[in-house]
């Protein structure tokens, strides 16, 4: 049984929040992405939807990040290395969150242009979009990584938090496309495709966190993440991906989205705050 | 290049006084945080950026009579920084602040923190806080400015028992194996050394006499001494897994052929295949 004795960093709700956004604009490039492959100009709308919310996400990604440093003025630090005599790049690729900066720093150079792009409606090259999903998925993936490289409960405890932070990223902003959808005009060929592809997420996404349980339970530390008002967050979570399970239409669509993503948000919260109390 | 140096702590002679935790605040100049009174002789907490020294009081006293602990009934240690071989905060910190010394032990460059606190999450002890007046980490030094000028740490100075030796590990070494064996011959059968051999850690440049299991004081035993990027290749391997099949998901539920293009005006229905 894993034993700790160690002391939470108080990563609190802006580290929430950029794991929120960076999952949802890594989410929303790689399904612009996908739908973009498919081939149908039906879907252009939603696609330069997608490349248009992204990178602005990236963008807030960039300030919530900062603003959490003791030291914001010194963010820099994570990629030049300021120890007298050494110098150069810090490049540590066994430290998920030495690769996190880096990859935040390349996604937003991909997003910016897919989204200057998008807004002079033109279309990249799909090699530079696939390419650009490639980062984008490793960016959602890595903010689970980097809970689970330390040493806390809960965190350190399970390897599956990267793939279920994936997958809720996935559902998050499945669930996102299917909001801008809803009122953006000549979408109505995408919605119920983003719709049948948000339960699809958010099938893998329940199964994810049971996953996440099994793995927490094998190491004595699921308790410490499931009991009182943690508990009672879980069912929440689990509540909150039904409607898009069940499937929907119309306004109760819309509704099925919100709560997808309210769910997206409560989950990290509860993954994040569950394991420093 | 000096010889590696560090701590011995011979818990079973620390009675308490708290006189590294004074000496360690004094020297680094640390105001401390407000004491905290509560059950027990301990009021100040744990180590964190105001208090690279902490006496541990471990109170194993029943509620009923005995008649011998064994020495074990009333557990003192001063715990500290262990300036592990293999540092987990080392490990992780992204900015390369926290380097290894020419004595062999682990710092973190003030001027080059920015507060991240991923090492606070990585290490296994406890043994780093962020300060809220610097905006970065902070932990032990090992009085890295006192080893410059060939003086020893304040703490070993002040320990009045010489529970908190400082030295070359090896004569440090010496002295705990010397000392563990005279503790078994008087019967002392759970006293232990912890991080003196590479089974914590890879070692620990400041390591101690225990007379009980290290969990009781608060440390990992050797199963739990792990370092933080054993989750590496199964955390990206299970976000690897998860993006492959949430890409053949996307594309599945994507895909034109199957679906007939709505009448014009009409939703198109909810669940189509």
């Amino acid at each position: 049984m894993a034993e700790h004795f160690v002391q939470p960093p108080h990563w609190e709700w802006y580290i929430v929040g950029y794991f929120f956004c960076a999952g949802l604009a890594g989410g929303l490039y790689v399904l612009a992405t996908l739908l973009r492959i498919t081939g149908s100009p039906r879907n252009d709308a939603v696609v330069r939807a997608a490349f248009l919310a992204a990178f602005p996400l990236v963008v807030a990604c960039g300030i919530l990040l900062t603003i959490d440093l003791g030291q914001p003025l010194r963010f820099w630090h994570m990629m030049i290395n300021t120890t007298p005599g050494d110098g150069g790049l810090n490049f540590k690729p066994w430290s998920p969150i030495s690769l996190g900066t880096w990859a935040l720093l390349v996604f937003g150079i991909f997003s910016f242009v897919s989204f200057l792009l998008a807004l002079w409606r033109r279309g990249s090259s799909t090699i530079f979009e696939v390419i650009g999903s490639v980062v984008a998925l490793f960016l959602a993936s890595y903010t689970g990584v980097v809970l689970s490289v330390s040493n806390q409960p809960v965190w350190s405890d399970s390897w599956a938090i990267g793939g279920l932070f994936v997958a809720s990223a996935l559902s998050g902003s499945a669930a996102l496309l299917v909001l801008l959808a809803h009122w953006r005009a000549n979408s109505s060929w995408s919605e119920p495709r983003l719709d049948r592809a948000d339960r699809y997420f958010v099938l893998l996404e329940a199964a994810l966190i049971v996953v996440f349980f099994v793995t927490l339970a094998q190491a004595g530390t699921l308790a410490k993440t499931f009991s009182g008002v943690w508990l009672v967050m879980w069912i929440l979570v689990f509540l909150s991906l039904i409607p898009a399970l069940l499937g929907s239409a119309g306004s109760r669509r819309t509704l099925s989205a919100v709560a997808v993503l309210v769910g997206v948000l409560l989950m990290r919260y509860v993954v994040i705050f569950s394991a420093q109390s | 290049m000096p010889e590696p140096v560090g701590f011995f702590t011979d818990t079973s002679i620390c009675i308490g006084c708290k006189a590294c935790e004074v000496a360690c605040k004094e020297w680094n100049q640390l105001p401390g945080n407000t004491p905290k009174f509560g059950d027990g002789f301990d009021n100040t907490g744990q180590l964190d950026a105001e208090n690279y020294r902490h006496v541990k009081f471990v109170d194993l006293v029943g509620d009923t009579p005995i008649v011998t602990g064994n020495g074990n009934a009333w557990l003192m240690m001063s715990d500290i920084c262990k300036h592990c071989t293999n540092a987990s905060c080392l490990e992780v910190c992204p900015t390369n602040a926290i380097v290894r010394t020419e004595y062999n032990t682990v710092l973190i460059q003030q001027d080059a923190c920015n507060g991240c606190r991923d090492c606070i999450s990585a290490c296994p002890f406890g043994a780093i806080g962020f300060s809220e007046s610097s905006g970065t980490a902070r932990k032990c030094t090992m009085c890295y400015d006192r080893l410059q000028a060939n003086m020893q740490p304040a703490c070993a100075k002040a320990c009045p028992t010489q529970s908190i030796q400082y030295g070359t590990l090896s004569q440090l070494h010496q002295k705990a194996d010397a000392r563990l064996a005279a503790l078994k011959k008087q019967g002392y059968d759970n006293a232990q050394l912890y991080g003196r051999d590479d089974s914590i850690y890879g070692g620990l440049g400041a390591f101690f006499l225990l007379m009980n299991k290290p969990e009781v004081y608060g440390l990992p035993n050797k199963d739990n001494a792990v370092l933080p990027r054993r989750n590496n290749r199964m955390g990206y391997f299970g976000g690897f897994v998860t993006a492959a099949i949430g890409i053949v998901a996307g594309l599945v539920a994507f895909r034109s052929r199957a679906d007939a293009p709505p009448a014009k005006g009409a939703e198109p229905p909810a669940s189509a295949p």
